[in-house]
């Protein structure tokens, strides 16, 4: 090996590192990119068998765009989605916090079961208890009502982010609140004083996780909400931009690139957290 | 004036069983939250009770509605009343729900093998890299955090009969000179789901194996070298054995989640054609919702429930202890 050429010897991760990574790196990107280009081209060239699709040949066209926020509920949905998504993980990660602090802290009768509980939820998926729940909602009177997803969406969120922190709260050393409690804090105080302000990394990657799982979610919405003007992005954009055999292709990618923008911002920005956070349950 | 204050001294354990003494804040008084949470106990079931609730009232008890579903003829606007198993023995005796628990099974199966084997791969090429690390570690997650309702419509129009861009690229290269039914055919529909599942979940697989490879000390693998292990060697007998706890974990979760998934069908095939791609949660949502045969549709995603309990049973049970020594 020492005997081969030194540009040998650089290049060699080219090709055995580099190299093999790439097609990972084009099969994860190739449909969102797909996605962004279609949106901007025009329906000539999207329904020409001829063109080759992988770029816009034909010049750039707003019209999908103009489709989408003229002849559909596109921005409501747009701001349900919002709405419900921040009100949720905000409702959720208070109950997290509160649920995790004495699991991770405190020794109390149950706290054990309640544990197992919890751990039993955050696997729960949600195509188990749609149909239930959708008897719940309307029992309660929330059916076609945004609420409806405010108050379910904390049920898949509130044992994800109790797991979370809970993991979180245990690599924070105990002393320094033991001795906030001596100076005569109490269990809430030394929470909201000490513990969390130390937590901030865990309690924003659990925000940022919540976000991202009310956002992205689908059966529930499609479930529980029926008016149109009414529904959250997801499943606005797909159900009303088929309409009968007629795809809106354009208009369909185009509700698909604005819908995934608010995500990927996020992502760019707290990449590290998202890391974390998608490791934390499956490592601890 | 002194003496009123040593007597109201309040002694506590600390966790550690060290007896700590206190001198409560504050003059005669009236209660307030401060006092309501003086022992361990009772702060804990205070700060426990919202989550607990909530749980109680939309996980539990929809989960018992589910199961006297399952019992019942219960249909859209009827209550229905107790039918025993019939819903069960109705469902094991019907050919289309026979066929889902063979969809299930086979998605589940392929879906996860992918997963695991392009998963592992890609965490060890990702462990590698040095340069572009962020960018290329950033790129790889991104099928995961994008809305799967929203980026399997871009794999829909990718598969459209007409204009795929799958089949253009094929017929460009000549590979074939024909269109390939990728969503009307039943054994390409389903190809073509597990393709889109592994697209989301390989993000998942890769990055959290990718965390289990950089927590192996680094010590094992020279030593190892040392003893004469090549690459092939170091890597069945000091990664594959560290690594295992965290792929087990995996492969767990996913098992759930790839079991129960929902998203990707529905928007692809909505189960079809001939209910060759439905699982049990598009089923389910068929019969129960569609239909409105509510007792047969919780019937349907009961079915879930063994397979939930199993993993969650193992991931206690066996996964914990093998972990413990940390």
């Amino acid at each position: 090996m020492s005997s081969a050429p030194r540009w040998l010897r650089r290049s060699r991760p080219v090709f055995t590192l580099y190299m093999p990574t790439l097609p990972f790196v084009l099969f994860a990107l190739f449909p969102l990119y797909f996605m962004f280009v279609t949106s901007f081209k025009t329906n000539a060239e999207l329904y020409d068998v001829n063109s080759v699709p992988f770029w816009i040949g034909r010049g750039v066209t707003f019209g999908h765009y103009q489709l989408l926020s003229n002849d559909t509920f596109f921005w409501s949905w747009f701001v349900n989605s919002l709405m419900v998504s921040v009100a949720a993980s905000a409702i959720s990660v208070v109950l997290g916090v509160l649920a995790a602090y004495p699991l991770a802290r405190l020794k109390f009768p149950g706290a054990e079961s309640f544990g197992v509980a919890i751990f039993i939820t955050y696997l729960v998926p949600p195509s188990l208890l749609f149909l239930p729940l959708s008897t719940v909602v309307n029992r309660l009177g929330l059916s076609d009502s945004l609420w409806s997803l405010v108050v379910t969406y904390p049920t898949f969120l509130v044992p994800f982010c109790t797991w979370l922190l809970m993991g979180y709260f245990r690599t924070v050393p105990k002393e320094i609140e033991e001795c906030a409690m001596l100076d005569g804090c109490n269990r809430l105080q030394t929470l909201i004083r000490i513990l969390l302000p130390v937590a901030v990394p865990g309690v924003i990657c659990a925000a940022l996780f919540a976000f991202t799982l009310s956002w992205n979610e689908f059966l529930y919405a499609l479930v529980f909400v029926s008016p149109a003007e009414l529904k959250t992005l997801t499943v606005g954009v797909f159900s009303e931009l088929i309409r009968g055999d007629i795809y809106y292709w354009g208009g369909l990618m185009a509700g698909a690139c604005i819908g995934s923008f608010p995500i990927v911002i996020a992502y760019v920005f707290f990449l590290d957290y998202y890391v974390s956070g998608l490791t934390a349950g499956a490592v601890k | 004036m002194a003496a009123s204050l040593v007597e109201r001294v309040v002694e506590f354990k600390t966790l550690d069983g060290d007896v700590a003494k206190v001198v409560p804040r504050g003059d005669g008084h009236a209660r307030t939250l401060s006092d309501v949470l003086v022992s361990d106990a009772s702060v804990a079931y205070t700060f426990v009770a919202p989550a607990f609730f909530l749980l109680l009232f939309l996980v539990a008890y929809p989960f018992a509605l589910s199961v006297w579903f399952s019992l019942s003829d219960a249909r859209v606007g009827d209550a229905g009343g107790f039918i025993g198993l019939d819903n069960f023995q109705r469902l094991l005796t019907s050919s289309i729900f026979l066929q889902t628990l063979q969809n299930s099974i086979v998605f589940t199966a392929l879906a996860l093998g992918l997963k695991t084997v392009f998963g592992m791969v890609l965490a060890l090429l990702l462990f590698r890299i040095t340069r572009f690390k962020r960018l290329v570690r950033g790129a790889v997650l991104l099928p995961f955090i994008v809305p799967t309702a929203l980026s399997t419509l871009v794999w829909w129009w990718m598969f459209e009969p007409l204009y795929s861009v799958v089949n253009w690229t094929l017929r460009a290269l000549h590979v074939v000179n024909h269109d390939i039914p990728w969503l009307p055919d039943p054994y390409l529909a389903m190809f073509s789901v597990i393709l889109v599942n592994t697209w989301r979940g390989l993000p998942f697989f890769a990055i959290t194996l990718l965390a289990g490879l950089v927590a192996i000390p680094r010590e094992l693998y020279e030593a190892a070298e040392s003893d004469g292990a090549g690459p092939i060697g170091r890597f069945w007998h000091v990664t594959v054995p560290l690594v295992k706890p965290v792929l087990a974990v995996v492969i767990l979760f996913s098992t759930i989640f790839t079991l129960a998934d929902f998203n990707i069908v529905y928007v692809l095939t909505k189960g079809g054609p001939m209910n060759m791609t439905h699982l049990f949660a598009t089923y389910s949502f068929a019969l129960g919702l569609q239909s409105g045969q509510i007792g047969q549709g919780a019937a349907v995603s009961l079915f879930l429930f063994p397979i939930l309990l199993a993993v969650v049973f193992v991931q206690l049970r066996v996964v914990r202890k093998s972990t413990t020594y940390e």
